[in-house]
């Protein structure tokens, strides 16, 4: 890209986004640069495919969930082109770096809403999160003493219990499903629930590192 | 240390050894023992290296105090000292639990380290140097007991229990006991595994030594622990609360934030279920999900006392002030609301502070971030900041504390902010802190008497009540009651006395209008308002803190000439005189001064007088305490000089001139002077004198006349002055050398000194010998120095007085020369 183009760009930018100045869009385009250079072996175009923003955000924001990386990926990438474009990467990290609580609702929801979308029952619901929560235990499944398969029997258990205390508090209209009205509601209550299937948010700390090692670069 | 609680290594547990001990006893060599099943024995001691010799070299005792009753004459000696009933129990028990503390510390602290270990309390935290600062707790009798009756494998819960008994046996036990602790001995128990975690006595011998003020853990009926629906509810949570992923952990502190957490049931259950714990060790960790959502249920069950002390005593006050240098603003607010909480006690406050959480407090009152969207959430910490510094300030060294890191300013800065919100807690540190003459200074400097007034007639009756209180202590400063005047906060005080409900804020504001009173021009305004009024109107039905504030202020008012008649005409010198018969001392104080104003009119005097308010008066100065007796005596001054036929009346006390003769024996420099000047008013009548006379008041006050105090010297003067008029007193006090004193004064430089010598020099001088004396003194020029004075008296009494010794020498020139 010419000087002049990358100049033009980063002003729209700016003017479109709220949460970041011109430096800091500056440095975030530098970044995406930096990321699609490394991607152009995998794939070619304007931006970068799901392997390389997996590892991205798992370095930087150390999310390790790989469904929900997958989720937050398709979050992105708005035009379901399969690629990141560098106003989608600009966007996506505002909400996920800066966002107000609105907008990462907002964002979880579309996370969350494929799921829905295609099977809105209770029992999806509930197989979600049981995936999710099996997900991070699956290390104590796989080992082989009877002992640790108790245990992850027990667990499971739980894992269901927990699951009912889950549908409980957030089913506000008690039609037995999660519906995205019943979710905001829940969040506007308590924002902890914000991250009640699974964490695809970066914590603050990580959030305060990243944008030191980024926007530290700038050129002043 | 091994999975079954021993530390001997395993070739040695066959032989049922539990571990080995080193003891420094004061009086003998270290002792290395062995800790068995079987009992206690002597051990070969440490060989070179790590080994020990674990060959038995003494007879076997069946535990650990008869093996040193046995061996240390000096333990013995401390041991009989303590009324320490031992317990038949099968002593290895408890040393299952000796496990892994070195500790230091005297005999005492080291059952108390046996409390600690027990509790489950190895957490490590600051040791002191060995045996310097270890104040003995004297739990340890507690302890014991229950220790062993504790079985081996003691669950999570009892230990809290034990902990709780413990701190309230021990604050009361403390004062009877710490004076045999002195000399106790040091009994050093040295792990043979060189263990370095070991936990602190001296924090709780300390704290629990500070007990005013204090709020204390009230015992809780062992019945109450019926498994209720809200216990299993908590169970059941704190299950998943204690396992799981992140995730799990946060829905499960969600739903427990359903249950109802003001409930006392619900509070006790996550304590007893353990949750408690758990809660703050999530505290501990990185996931800010976690830290949230188990603060957010800590903020709200720590309003319940007992959690309070409970997280004090798991560390999770420590945790929590790290928790405020996090980045996480709303963590960082309910950590600050937590702290709030459970900083309600001393201890607690303490270690808020000796952990640098007042430095991080006051930085949440700085934050000010970019923008106008985040003013919201400015407020919001900054106000969670003041509110964990007010529950601070109730300790005089986090004042202290606060202002050495720059909290005043801040303070300042958030007072000018409108909303109700964050002035209730600024305002609430403010008056708390404005007990400390360092922050009434800042208090004035930095211009916030201007907005605590402008306070005053808010909305918020609690912004109003500590506005109030803190223009109370403020007012204590000349300057800040006239600032008060210039920011017209007058007004808005008389205006509030009409809210009488609210009787905490009617205290407050009758303190205020009661300091700002001291001041004259304040009563000038006063007066327009008509507060006076208002006033009296109080005197009846209301609890003693107002009482004592409305009599405090109508005694300032009283100074004022009209007032005093407004007094009367309100009908408010009966109800006033009816307190006379009160028994709160502070109360006693103000009345006496308040009937002392009265007094001061004629009129009312007459009021008084037939409501044998002098008696009352009287009989107050046999109150123990001196700030009584001293008060009383001024009010005596005025009703004695005005009241009709007083001679006669003083003289129907009886046995009253005597008592007030006597009260010049007192060691109270204010209760001298105010007797002197009650003496000297009684003096004027000749038959009082008389009495006092044969009460011996004579030698009584020459032995006063050496003092330094100007104001003692004017009264006791006068009062000289006075009693010269009967028999041969002024003999009496030649003979008791009191005049050469007396003459001294003339050097004081306080002009109501010297006129009050004069005239007790002039009615000296009528003695021939004291003219001498006086002569000898030097008296003579200094007299014709004041001869130029303004003052009539004092001119009168110092031409007298040079006109007695002149006559005197020229008497005694004529006789010599004829």
């Amino acid at each position: 890209m010419s000087r002049k183009r990358v100049k033009l760009l980063v002003d729209s930018l700016t003017r479109s986004s709220k949460h970041f100045n011109k430096s800091e869009v500056e440095c975030l385009v530098n970044l995406f640069d930096t990321l699609v250079a490394k991607a152009s072996s995998h794939f070619a175009g304007a931006g970068f495919d799901r392997t390389v923003f997996r590892d991205t955000l798992h370095s930087a924001f150390g999310l390790t969930d790989e469904v929900m990386l997958d989720r937050v990926f398709s979050a992105f990438d708005r035009s379901n082109t399969g690629s990141i474009t560098v106003v989608e990467w600009v966007e996506g990290l505002g909400v996920l770096l800066r966002g107000t609580l609105e907008e990462k609702m907002k964002c979880k929801i579309d996370l969350y809403a494929n799921i829905w979308y295609l099977k809105p029952s209770k029992t999806s619901a509930n197989i979600h999160l049981l995936a999710q929560w099996g997900h991070s235990s699956s290390c104590i499944s796989s080992s082989s003493s009877s002992a640790w398969k108790q245990k992850w029997r027990k667990y499971k258990m739980g894992v269901k219990d927990l699951v009912e205390i889950a549908l409980k508090k957030m089913d506000y209209d008690h039609d037995g499903k999660l519906s995205f009205t019943d979710f905001e509601k829940a969040v506007r209550e308590e924002s902890l629930l914000l991250e009640a299937f699974g964490p695809c948010l970066p914590d603050i700390k990580s959030i305060i590192a990243f944008e030191q090692k980024v926007f530290r670069e700038t050129p002043k | 240390m091994f999975p079954n609680g021993c530390r001997a290594p395993p070739w040695r547990q066959v032989h049922g050894e539990i571990c080995y001990l080193v003891i420094k006893p004061h009086d003998t060599d270290p002792l290395y023992i062995t800790c068995s099943t079987a009992g206690v024995f002597l051990n070969g001691g440490q060989l070179k290296g790590k080994e020990i010799d674990y060959e038995r070299k003494s007879n076997l005792y069946k535990d650990i105090v008869t093996f040193l009753r046995e061996r240390s004459p000096r333990f013995v000696e401390n041991m009989a000292k303590q009324e320490y009933s031992f317990f038949k129990e099968p002593a290895h028990e408890n040393y299952q639990h000796v496990e892994d503390a070195e500790i230091f510390g005297q005999s005492q602290s080291f059952h108390e380290f046996r409390r600690m270990t027990v509790c489950g309390r190895g957490k490590s935290s600051s040791l002191g140097s060995p045996g310097q600062r270890l104040k003995p707790c004297m739990k340890w009798k507690n302890s014991e007991l229950s220790a062993s009756q504790r079985p081996k494998s003691s669950s999570d819960k009892s230990p809290k229990k034990d902990s709780e008994e413990e701190g309230k046996s021990s604050t009361v036990s403390l004062t009877t006991k710490k004076k045999a602790s002195g000399k106790s001995k040091t009994v050093k128990i040295q792990e043979a595994s060189k263990c370095k975690a070991s936990s602190s006595p001296e924090d709780v011998g300390e704290s629990s030594s500070e007990t005013d003020e204090d709020e204390q853990p009230l015992r809780r009926q062992e019945g109450s622990t019926d498994l209720s629906a809200e216990y299993w509810g908590v169970q059941k949570l704190a299950k998943y609360v204690k396992g799981g992923d992140p995730t799990a952990t946060v829905i499960a502190l969600c739903s427990m934030r359903d249950l109802n957490l003001s409930q006392e049931t619900c509070q006790l259950a996550i304590k007893d279920t353990g949750c408690l714990e758990v809660l703050i060790n999530l505290l501990d960790t990185e996931e800010i999900k976690c830290q949230t959502g188990s603060l957010k249920i800590l903020k709200e069950i720590s309003q319940n006392v007992l959690i309070r002390h409970a997280i004090a005593d798991l560390g999770g006050l420590e945790i929590m002030v790290k928790i405020l240098d996090s980045p996480d603003t709303d963590l960082k607010c309910l950590a600050a609301e937590t702290i709030a909480n459970v900083a309600r006690f001393k201890r607690a406050r303490k270690t808020v502070r000796q952990h640098g959480g007042i430095k991080r407090l006051v930085e949440l009152l700085e934050s000010i971030s970019v923008g106008s969207s985040c003013q919201a959430k400015d407020t919001e910490t900054a106000r969670c900041g003041a509110l964990a510094l007010w529950s601070c300030s109730r300790s005089t060294k986090n004042k202290k504390a606060i202002r050495k890191a720059g909290g005043i300013p801040l303070l300042a800065r958030w007072l000018k902010c409108s909303h109700t919100s964050i002035l209730v807690p600024i305002v609430g540190t403010l008056q708390e802190c404005a007990s400390e003459p360092s922050y009434r200074l800042a208090i004035r400097t930095e211009g916030m008497i201007e907005n605590l007034v402008k306070n005053l007639s808010s909305e918020n009756e609690e912004l109003q009540m500590h506005c109030a209180s803190a223009i109370f202590k403020c007012a204590e400063d000349e300057e800040i009651r006239d600032l008060v005047r210039k920011h017209e906060g007058l007004q808005p005080l008389s205006v509030l006395l009409d809210n009488s409900e609210n009787k905490q804020l009617l205290a407050a504001v009758t303190g205020a209008i009661w300091k700002c009173a001291i001041s004259r021009e304040n009563v000038l305004k006063f007066q327009e308002y008509k507060t006076v009024e208002t006033l009296v109107t109080l005197l009846t039905d209301q609890p003693e803190e107002v009482l004592i504030n409305v009599i405090g202020a109508l005694g300032e008012c009283c100074q004022e000439e009209e007032n005093r008649s407004t007094i009367r005409k309100c009908g408010g010198i009966a109800p006033i005189v009816k307190l006379l018969s009160a028994t709160n001392q502070a109360l006693l104080v103000n009345v006496n001064k308040a009937v002392g104003g009265c007094a001061m009119e004629p009129e009312n005097m007459l009021v008084i007088d037939s409501l044998d308010g002098v008696r009352l008066l009287w009989s107050l100065l046999k109150n123990p305490n001196p700030e009584v007796q001293a008060s009383a005596a001024w009010a005596l001054c005025p009703c004695v000089e005005n009241a009709k036929n007083s001679g006669e009346m003083v003289r129907s006390f009886v046995g009253g001139l005597e008592l007030i003769v006597n009260l010049l024996k007192s060691k109270d420099k204010e209760v001298l002077t105010s007797v002197c000047a009650a003496i000297a008013n009684i003096a004027k009548d000749q038959e009082n004198l008389a009495v006092m006379t044969d009460h011996g008041v004579v030698p009584l006050l020459s032995k006063l006349a050496n003092t330094n105090n100007n104001k003692l010297r004017r009264h006791l003067a006068e009062a000289i002055a006075h009693c010269c008029m009967w028999g041969s007193n002024r003999v009496a006090f030649g003979e008791t050398k009191a005049v050469a004193p007396l003459a001294r004064y003339l050097k004081a430089k306080d002009p109501l000194v010297h006129r009050a010598t004069a005239l007790a020099l002039y009615q000296l001088s009528e003695d021939p010998n004291n003219c001498v004396i006086m002569h000898e003194n030097g008296v003579v020029k200094l007299l014709l120095a004041m001869v130029g004075s303004t003052d009539d008296a004092l001119q009168e009494a110092a031409a007298g007085c040079i006109a007695n010794i002149r006559r005197l020498a020229l008497a005694t020139e004529k006789a010599k020369y004829g």
